[in-house]
């Protein structure tokens, strides 16, 4: 008794936001990630530990970053080559950030986004990452109980990073399956009118998280009308600007802004940051950057709460000023990524397992419809924990994400080697022929009692119709692989 | 414009204050000995620029830190994908030990319940989001660190109710004017939530004392509320007497493992002992694991760097250069705040007796027209514009009586601060106010002393140690 009084001061001592479950983690979800922490794969120490498909980082080119931080000493504070500076950027903690890094920061988004825009660095303004950049956006641009509209699927850390201490809700614009997940202004519409709190933007993530598409041009200005229309804002979070790959173009909102000649830039914002172009997570590089005055501001005094370390900025700004090791930096990235998304997926069309297409970020969207037992999101949890505690693989299902349709699930292949995505390829080849054979013994059984009921049951995955239903997004110029049809 | 938030069309970052609006100033014209020797003298920063040979010498001995290696292969890449808010194990307990060590290695800090933010600005706020409700207050000593009315208040919407402190007994907290905080928070129909304190003080550069010490925890063992204590500056005491943490005072009244303890929270930075405010590293530390995990959670909005975190573990683990570290910072902070207290005092300005910070309470009543805060305001003016100093005054960190100002001094070197000493000897000289000082400088100078020594005997008689200069 005495335990539970103190426990229950102990609520009322913290504020709700503290003792609530606001953010996010107490999910179901999270159980793959504990999976994984508990046991995690080694190839030597621990090989049938769980192998971690659920993080999307970009681990591909830390071998040319390595490179170039040995070779140029100067660019830490903390050498020899580079401690005259050291007292000076210690003791800067101007929230403007050094001029020198969001000058290289600017030039980065310009090149990033094919030199196609400019961005003018004093409106770069910096942020513990994207997840501070989000909130702050959040505490910019809306008021506790204001709504943003988000398309569905999106990225599960948004539940926390707008809507935790801010008090905004999340509202969600329906994607379907059938069309690609495209966002149809109808859905927006729908979403818009139904909304049951003010609604005061529209947060698309581009390249998206977690299908990996990239939005084209019309449905880009599309979005920009409607936003402007309605006289609320557009935030794109551009954190994969640079993960395109193949034929795959990424066009940024700041392109298309150029050429709507009457658009209200006042309402229009991106969101970036250096975790995932540059694989750079753990320096806490983000960046708003808004066309709007007040809110560069605003943002800005507020960056105080998440500003970027001064040896950080001092070492992005050498960095990224070396436009030669930029170029070659976004080029091989570029090369790796498509070459470990074509194993990956060239892998799951071998088993006759779907995939979205798509020619960005850091995964894949899998479609194990199939494989439920019923269309249901508990059917989905369901497979979800055999993938995780059987098949060993840490994989983040399309519910976690929002996700309209179960099903769907995200796989991340960045941040592996080519010997790890084998092995894991490998267990999805013997995970999908155990359910075959499983399926065969069942369809002689039944075949016996001769039940039409089975046929709701897929019994052979290699059903090339598949293939052809809503697989290939419109907005994806990139072909099905001929490898494709030569094993079926 | 009603498209943005609140947040942003009030003013409630508080940065139109005369406290940012005197750097302002600073910024269109600062002081350089050589490209700019009439700019103004920036002395409203507190930044400690004194020991950073200090640290430069430490890069130069150990490369493997200064590169990012381990046994000399770079980590740059681990390190680069390292962003885990429980934050790299090695840097945590190496704070941990160097906190311990700040304190005479008489309390023990766990690694584990603690918390790294980005800087103690985010720590503040972080601690204000898991333990306020919008509307609820914290009752804080006056005068305070202006940067609280936004950390404290801005996006969490807490209040804060001031606790009136006196130059009467040298600011220090008394039992009747915490009561008072606390009734007055009632009138305003504020639910309070605790109590926070900065010790050592800023803007005082004073410790509390014990006795303060043992009042507040009493004080909130009574009203059940927390106490956070901003610790920031616990490294750059520089007199005889020690410092005395709240986590002293829980230890002697043997209220360590007590619910008690689970309500005090201790925020520190490495901005000032170490003077590194460009890498923003702070720190909450709490013995309440739910503050401690929803913390950790929150601190995903303000991560420290991990490059960051890796150099400043190698610093941090080598006790020998923590240990001289420490001992030439309290040298080096002693002598300049020497050299500032007498240059005042031939400027015939005195100021309250202390032993920390980066700063003097400097004393400059006898300065001011009336004894009001427009007064304090026109003074400050001449002081910027005329004087070419940037100091802060007192108003702008709520202080309750006109006259007063902050004044720092580690963040230039001798002849920069010398020179602002004799700006302001002959500002004070070329006034009418020199009418006010027409008894000889000297004696007015001799019955502040008197004074000032009461002012120490009455201190003195307030705590339970042996009588020391302070």
């Amino acid at each position: 008794m005495v335990a539970l009084t103190a426990e229950k001061q102990d609520h009322n001592l913290l504020s709700r936001m503290a003792a609530g479950d606001g953010h996010g983690e107490n999910s179901a979800y999270f159980d793959g990630w504990k999976a994984y922490e508990e046991n995690p794969f080694h190839p030597i120490d621990r090989p049938d530990g769980v192998i971690q498909m659920g993080l999307a980082e970009n681990q591909l080119c830390g071998d040319l970053m390595r490179k170039w931080v040995l070779e140029h000493p100067e660019a830490s504070i903390c050498t020899a080559e580079g401690v005259n500076q050291f007292s000076d950027i210690a003791i800067f903690q101007d929230y403007h950030g050094l001029p020198e890094f969001r000058q290289a920061v600017a030039k980065f988004m310009e090149k990033t986004r094919n030199n196609k825009v400019k961005f003018d660095p004093d409106r770069i303004v910096m942020s513990g990452g994207a997840t501070g950049a989000h909130e702050t956006v959040a505490f910019c641009l809306a008021n506790p109980g204001d709504g943003f509209l988000v398309p569905t699927p999106y990225y599960p850390g948004f539940d926390r990073d707008l809507r935790w201490r801010t008090g905004v809700n999340l509202v969600p614009v329906t994607c379907h399956s059938s069309n690609g997940f495209k966002i149809t202004v109808e859905a927006l519409d729908a979403a818009y009118e139904n909304a049951r709190v003010p609604v005061k933007g529209l947060l698309i993530t581009n390249p998206s998280n977690p299908l990996g598409t990239t939005l084209d041009r019309d449905c880009l200005k599309s979005l920009v009308k409607f936003t402007n229309d309605k006289g609320i804002h557009l935030i794109a979070d551009e954190i994969y600007a640079a993960t395109t790959f193949g034929e795959s173009e990424f066009i940024s909102v700041a392109e298309v802004i150029e050429e709507i000649p009457d658009c209200n830039r006042d309402l229009i914002h991106i969101v970036y940051s250096l975790s995932k172009d540059m694989g750079l997570p753990g320096l806490r590089v983000g960046i708003i950057y808004s066309y709007n005055n007040r809110v560069v501001q605003i943002a800005r005094k507020m960056s105080s709460f998440g500003l970027v370390s001064s040896q950080t900025q001092h070492l992005i700004a050498k960095m990224l000023s070396d436009e030669d090791f930029v170029d070659e930096f976004i080029r091989k990235s570029k090369l790796r990524l498509a070459e470990r998304h074509a194993e990956l997926t060239t892998g799951l069309d071998g088993l006759g397992i779907g995939w979205l297409k798509a020619g960005a970020g850091l995964f894949i969207w899998m479609d194990l419809r199939n494989l439920l037992k019923t269309a249901t999101f508990d059917s989905e949890m369901e497979l979800w924990r055999v993938i995780v505690h059987k098949v060993k693989l840490n994989v983040s299902p399309g519910g976690s994400c929002h996700c309209h349709e179960p099903g769907w699930f995200r796989v991340c292949f960045a941040n592996m080697d080519h010997q790890t995505m084998e092995t894991a390829l490998e267990r999805i080849r013997v995970f999908t022929s155990q359910i075959e054979e499983e399926s065969l013994k069942l369809t002689k059984q039944m075949a016996k009692k001769k039940k039409c009921w089975q046929s709701s049951l897929r019994l052979s995955f290699k059903d090339t119709r598949r293939f052809e239903e809503g697989f290939f997004s419109p907005h994806s110029p990139v072909p099905p692989s001929p490898l494709v049809r030569a094993q079926i | 414009m009603k498209q943005l938030s609140t947040k942003v069309t009030s003013n409630a970052h508080g940065q139109d204050s005369s406290y940012f609006l005197g750097w302002e100033e600073y910024e269109k014209n600062p002081y350089d000995e050589i490209k700019n020797p009439n700019g103004i003298i920036q002395m409203g920063l507190a930044e400690n620029q004194l020991c950073f040979d200090l640290i430069e010498t430490w890069l130069a001995k150990n490369p493997d830190a200064a590169g990012l290696k381990k046994e000399g292969q770079s980590i740059f890449k681990e390190l680069a994908l390292f962003q885990d808010y429980h934050g790299l194990p090695e840097f945590k307990k190496a704070l941990a030990e160097f906190m311990e060590e700040i304190r005479g290695n008489r309390v023990t800090f766990d690694p584990s319940k603690i918390v790294l933010t980005a800087g103690s600005t985010s720590a503040n706020e972080t601690l204000m989001f898991c333990l306020a409700e919008p509307g609820d207050a914290f009752l804080l000593p006056t005068p305070y660190y202006p940067g609280f009315d936004r950390d404290l208040k801005w996006r969490t919407g807490a209040e804060i109710v001031p606790i009136h402190c006196s130059s009467s007994n040298g600011f220090q907290i008394t039992e009747s004017a915490l009561q008072q905080a606390y009734q007055q928070a009632q009138k305003l129909d504020l639910k309070v939530k605790g109590v926070l304190v900065t010790n050592p003080s800023n803007p005082l550069g004073t410790m509390l004392t014990r006795r303060e010490l043992n009042l507040l925890v009493d004080f909130i063992t009574s009203k059940n509320i927390h106490l956070i204590s901003d610790e920031i500056y616990s490294g750059t005491v520089f007199g005889f007497e020690q410092f005395v943490s709240v986590m002293d005072v829980l230890k002697d009244k043997k209220l360590e493992n007590s619910e008690v303890s689970r309500r005090v929270h201790v925020v520190y930075s490495l901005s000032k002992d170490l003077g590194l405010p460009g890498f923003r590293v702070g720190a909450i530390y709490s013995n309440d694991e739910m503050v401690v995990s929803a913390a950790t959670k929150m601190s995903s909005f303000g991560l420290v760097s991990s490059q960051t975190q890796y150099l400043l573990s190698a610093l941090l683990s080598d006790k020998k250069f923590t240990g001289t570290y420490l001992n030439e910072n309290q040298k080096r902070l002693k002598i300049r705040q020497k050299q500032l207290v007498s240059g005042l005092e031939a400027a015939g300005v005195t100021c309250l007796k202390s032993n920390a910070g980066l700063f003097c309470w400097v004393d400059m009543r006898h300065l001011l027209d009336t004894n009001t805060f427009e007064a304090e305001l026109e003074l400050w003016k001449k002081i910027v514009y005329e004087v070419k100093l940037n100091i802060s005054p007192g108003s702008s960190c709520h202080c309750t009586e006109p006259g007063w100002f902050r004044v720092c001094f580690a963040n230039m070197s001798e002849e920069t601060l010398d020179l602002a000493m004799k700006r302001l000897k002959e500002y004070v000289e070329s006034t009418d106010s020199r009418r006010l000082i027409s008894k000889s400088s000297h004696e007015r100078i001799k019955s502040l002393r008197k004074r000032t020594v009461s002012n120490w005997v009455f201190r003195v008689s307030w705590t339970d140690r042996v009588p020391d200069e302070r």
